[in-house]
């Protein structure tokens, strides 16, 4: 188990902003008014995407039982991480403490039937309670077996989804990145960008918390190959454990979206100075920006002219094929309500298609987040702290909102209330991410606001109102 | 009767088993104006939530204790007051369910002691029936914490015959019926109407068709369930005419229900199939004092003809089935009267109902199981939950999908498997998943004199088996 003191060193994260206020995402749960998930469940979300891994959940049914297979994200190729794998103790085990006996053979079978280049031992609740070292015991089983084993010490009880996501980072900055060199550059196939020099030079770069929901990193990749970054991992999306060893080499980090996996980046800056920036692939101004901040970061003056030009080529494109759809789009108002995704990339996105946001969350959000909110929205936007489902039901009224888009978490609120709603949580299924992804998302806007469904649910029955008949 | 397999390796892969605050949510769940709160960290809870909403799709009711690091090792009794107190104070349900998770119990938590140390503090809470009830996810599954949770509620609300003064009877219509997690709203629905059709009240315990049926209310938001037996109904069930128990793992709560109200009791096991429901319109019969109605009579003659029509697909078909022991009984039962052979049975957890199942074998298990055993077997058909998809997509096999939790297709909560009827379809469901797989093709031979064109020894179109 995690001592208090392991707990407040990963809590103190001296790169997030929320560290030097008050409010904090980590504030302390309230018994029977609480939501959200817990430690385990951030430090799996967090690394479940790399594929080829064995991901055992080491702890009583309840963790992996209600939870295994339960992903949005997509891989190219291995699928191993689709497969559940659980201790599942029970409580002989536990009673007669037979748990780490139980993980310890766990692992060899894991290994005997997948051969998986690496085992991944989430702890959870139960067995850290009890006192198993599952430290020990994943190094006496790569010990023996030869295998890398990689303890992820996540029990719920240690916190919050946000402080799992950075256990998870933790593990990897300790077990996992650094113990492997790239492979050399592949001999490219130059024939497939003619319109670029055959003589530019690749960099290697990382992405840290881009899960590719719904496969939507497939949309900006091939850009970044066309621009010649290559992508030694995305920390974690279609990942793979060959990968997470080589990110000690990258030039710079992207930290996509969210800051849930932010120490990687400082770690990786403080031991081997790669500088980091935060960018987002949702909506073409964050897109191109994020681009253009590789360019800079990579200090390429060749890259940058490369760069231009092909955001000029892309927004040309991009923008086009929008124009039939922000005729119909023009003008609606939007409630957004995001997790972890900043509010400031998806109203940018949202402004690009002529919407308007009439209100957004910032419970995550930081000072820096809110000022740039106020730049976009100007100075009297809504902002909503709490994100009850009776608070933003009543915006949603007074504000006279087309359409909520929040977490998966929201959808039923929002349909059970009869109101339109876009999922933009990592459960969802469609992928949103880049100047093609802009494309699922107006289509998705466009269903459910225009849809005939809002008018059948809303109207009476048509014996309710008999007298207005006459 | 049949030979029981112990769990036999250390790691658990694909699991079928779901935990037992599942089920004691479940519970709870169909309850009017209820709440559940799960003692242990906010993980369990949100686990719970996201299984059942991916199910059910509909907001789900489910609180947590949020047990943090300094509780889980100093104690966390005021958890469990604060969250009870918190719940009443904000929602004031009508029921509030809490149900201990691995967490708690290895902590050593009593939530007995709890509900009365915050009875006693809190008299003005009295209206608001609070239950404890000791369902960790280190033993059991999400049926036999579904039934010891309705155990416990009925052992906290159902009052003695001679306090209330109810008799057997009194009610001349009601009849009680203890459902077990294997009825869908789809299945309960159609329940009512076989009992109203005998002129009979039935007073569903727990009622999930009336909480998570799916209906769009005109209340745009609700904290806590909407619909659901109300818990006054558990005051006056000693008036009931009988109890009609569907389900073998509700056997010790009918126990309860009949010891503290005299009422008689008739158990079920599920109703799936001709026999099963012969047993239950028997039973109605005898109840109600009625002849049983000629529209369940020519519903019963349409299951025979669908019978027949599907026996020739059903017939000696090879089933792997991996589900907990009343669905797995209940789809035993169904397929062997088909003719159909359960070549694999796996479930998550011993119950004595195991050992009465008439097949050879069921394995303790968990989907790598099923599909190792199935493919041994030559399984031709799975049955199972939405995780059992990839497996039957492994075994190059087609999938009805039934249990805990549905979420690769819409509606799957609202079907109907029970009555003549819901037999019926469920036969017609069968056959239509094995229509073009079940019988052997004889493989296309070709003659080395033959003079068929050239094209066709290339484009030769491979078998489906």
């Amino acid at each position: 188990m995690k001592s208090t003191k392991d707990i407040a060193v990963l809590l103190d994260e001296p790169a997030c902003e929320h560290n030097k206020k008050e409010k904090s995402g980590c504030a302390k749960p309230k018994p029977g008014a609480s939501a959200g998930g817990c430690a385990f469940d951030g430090a799996q979300i967090a690394l479940l995407p790399i594929a080829d891994v064995a991901h055992i959940v080491h702890g009583p049914i309840a963790c992996a039982g209600s939870s295994w297979d339960n992903r949005g994200t997509r891989s190219s190729g291995a699928t191993l991480y689709r497969i559940g794998m659980t201790t599942d103790l029970t409580e002989q085990d536990i009673v007669m403490g037979r748990a780490e006996k139980r993980l310890f053979h766990a692992i060899k079978q894991a290994i005997d039937t997948y051969a998986p280049p690496a085992v991944f031992i989430y702890n959870t609740c139960v067995p850290a309670l009890i006192g198993d070292d599952i430290n020990a015991v994943c190094k006496s089983a790569q010990e023996r077996w030869g295998v890398p084993v990689v303890p992820i010490d996540s029990a719920g009880f240690y916190g919050t989804k946000n402080l799992g996501n950075r256990i998870a980072g933790d593990a990897m900055v300790n077990y996992v990145i650094g113990t492997r060199d790239p492979d050399p550059l592949p001999e490219a196939d130059r024939s497939i960008f003619p319109a670029v020099s055959p003589n530019f030079k690749v960099h290697d770069v990382n992405l840290v918390g881009e899960y590719n929901i719904a496969g939507e990193f497939w949309h900006v990749l091939p850009l970044l190959d066309e621009l010649g970054l290559r992508i030694l991992c995305t920390l974690s999306g279609d990942a793979r454990f060959r990968e997470v060893q080589t990110m000690h080499k990258a030039e710079v980090n992207m930290m996509v979206c969210s800051k849930a996996m932010v120490n990687v980046a400082r770690k990786l800056q403080q031991s081997y100075g790669t500088p980091w920036f935060e960018g987002s692939f949702y909506g073409i101004t964050d897109t191109s920006q994020s681009l253009r901040d590789f360019a800079k970061a990579l200090n390429d003056d060749d890259l940058t002219a490369r760069t231009e030009a092909l955001i000029l080529r892309e927004e040309t494109q991009i923008r086009q094929e929008l124009e039939p759809w922000k005729a119909r789009l023009k003008g609606k108002r939007v409630l957004l309500f995001t997790g972890g995704v900043k509010s400031w990339s998806v109203i940018s996105a949202l402004q690009d298609l002529g919407m308007v946001v009439v209100a957004t969350g910032t419970k995550k959000s930081t000072e820096e987040d809110k000022a740039r909110i106020r730049e976009l929205m100007g100075e009297d936007t809504v902002m909503i702290d709490d994100g009850s489902p009776r608070a933003l039901l009543k915006i949603v009224h007074d504000y006279k909102a087309d359409i909520l888009i929040a977490g998966g978490r929201n959808m039923y609120t929002a349909l059970k209330a009869k109101v339109p709603f876009l999922d933009i949580n990592q459960e969802r299924e469609f992928g949103y991410e880049g100047y093609k992804g802009m494309l699922e998302l107006v289509r998705q806007l466009a269903l459910t606001i225009e849809s005939p469904v809002w008018e059948a649910v809303r109207a009476p029955a048509p014996w309710k109102n008999k007298v207005e008949c006459r | 009767m049949a030979d029981i397999l112990k769990r036999n390796k250390a790691l658990s892969v694909n699991p079928l088993k779901a935990s037992q605050p599942i089920g004691g949510s479940l519970a709870t769940l169909g309850f009017n104006r209820s709440m559940p709160m799960l003692h242990g960290s906010q993980g369990c809870t949100a686990f719970a939530k996201v299984f059942f909403v991916r199910h059910f799709r509909e907001p789900i009711p489910l609180q947590s204790t949020a047990m943090d690091q300094g509780s889980s090792v100093m104690g966390a009794d005021e958890n469990v007051r604060e969250g009870i107190k918190t719940i009443a104070e904000k929602s004031r349900p009508a029921l509030i369910t809490i149900l201990t998770t691995g967490l708690a119990e290895t902590q050593g938590a009593d939530v007995h002691r709890n509900v009365r140390e915050f009875k006693a503090a809190n008299p003005e809470f009295a209206d608001i029936a609070v239950v404890g009830v000791n369902t960790p996810d280190f033993t059991g599954s999400v049926e036999t914490g579904y039934a010891a949770t309705l155990t416990e509620i009925l052992r906290a609300v159902v009052p003695d015959a001679k306090t209330a003064g109810t008799y057997p009877g009194k009610r001349k219509k009601q009849v009680n019926v203890l459902a077990s997690y294997i009825l869908t709203p789809g299945d309960l629905e159609a329940l009512r109407d076989i009992f109203e059709q005998f002129n009979l009240r039935p007073v569903f315990i727990p009622d999930i068709s009336d909480s998570l049926d799916g209906c769009l209310t005109a209340e745009d938001f609700s904290p806590v369930t909407i619909g659901g037996t109300p818990m006054s109904e558990l005051l006056t069930v000693g008036d009931a005419l009988a109890t009609v128990v569907i389900g073998t793992s509700l056997n010790k709560a009918a126990d309860l229900l009949a010891e503290r109200t005299g009422v008689p009791t008739y158990s079920l096991g599920h109703l799936y199939g001709l026999k099963a429901n012969d047993a239950l319109i028997s039973a109605l019969a005898e109840i109600s004092g009625n002849e049983v109605p000629e529209r369940i009579e020519r519903q019963r003659a349409q299951l025979q003809d669908a019978m027949l029509d599907t026996h020739f697909m059903l017939g000696q078909l090879r089933i792997a089935i991996a589900a907990d022991a009343d669905l797995l009984s209940a789809f035993v039962d169904l397929v062997q009267e088909m003719g159909a052979e359960v070549v694999t049975a796996v479930t998550s957890c011993n119950v004595p109902l195991l050992a009465n199942i008439p097949v050879d074998t069921i394995k303790i298990g968990d989907l790598e199981d099923m599909e190792l055993l199935g493919r041994e077997h030559k399984a031709q058909l799975v049955i199972g939950n939405s995780h059992a998809v990839d497996t039957a997509a492994r075994l190059g096999v087609p999938i009805l999908r039934a249990g805990f939790p549905l979420y690769d297709i819409i509606g799957g909560y609202q079907k109907t498997w029970i009555g003549y009827r819901g037999t019926r379809q469920t036969l017609f469901d069968l056959a239509n998943l094995v229509i073009n797989f079940s019988h052997e093709e004889i493989p296309a031979y070709r003659s080395i004199y033959g003079q068929k064109p050239a094209s066709e020894l290339t484009d030769y179109p491979p078998s489906c088996h």
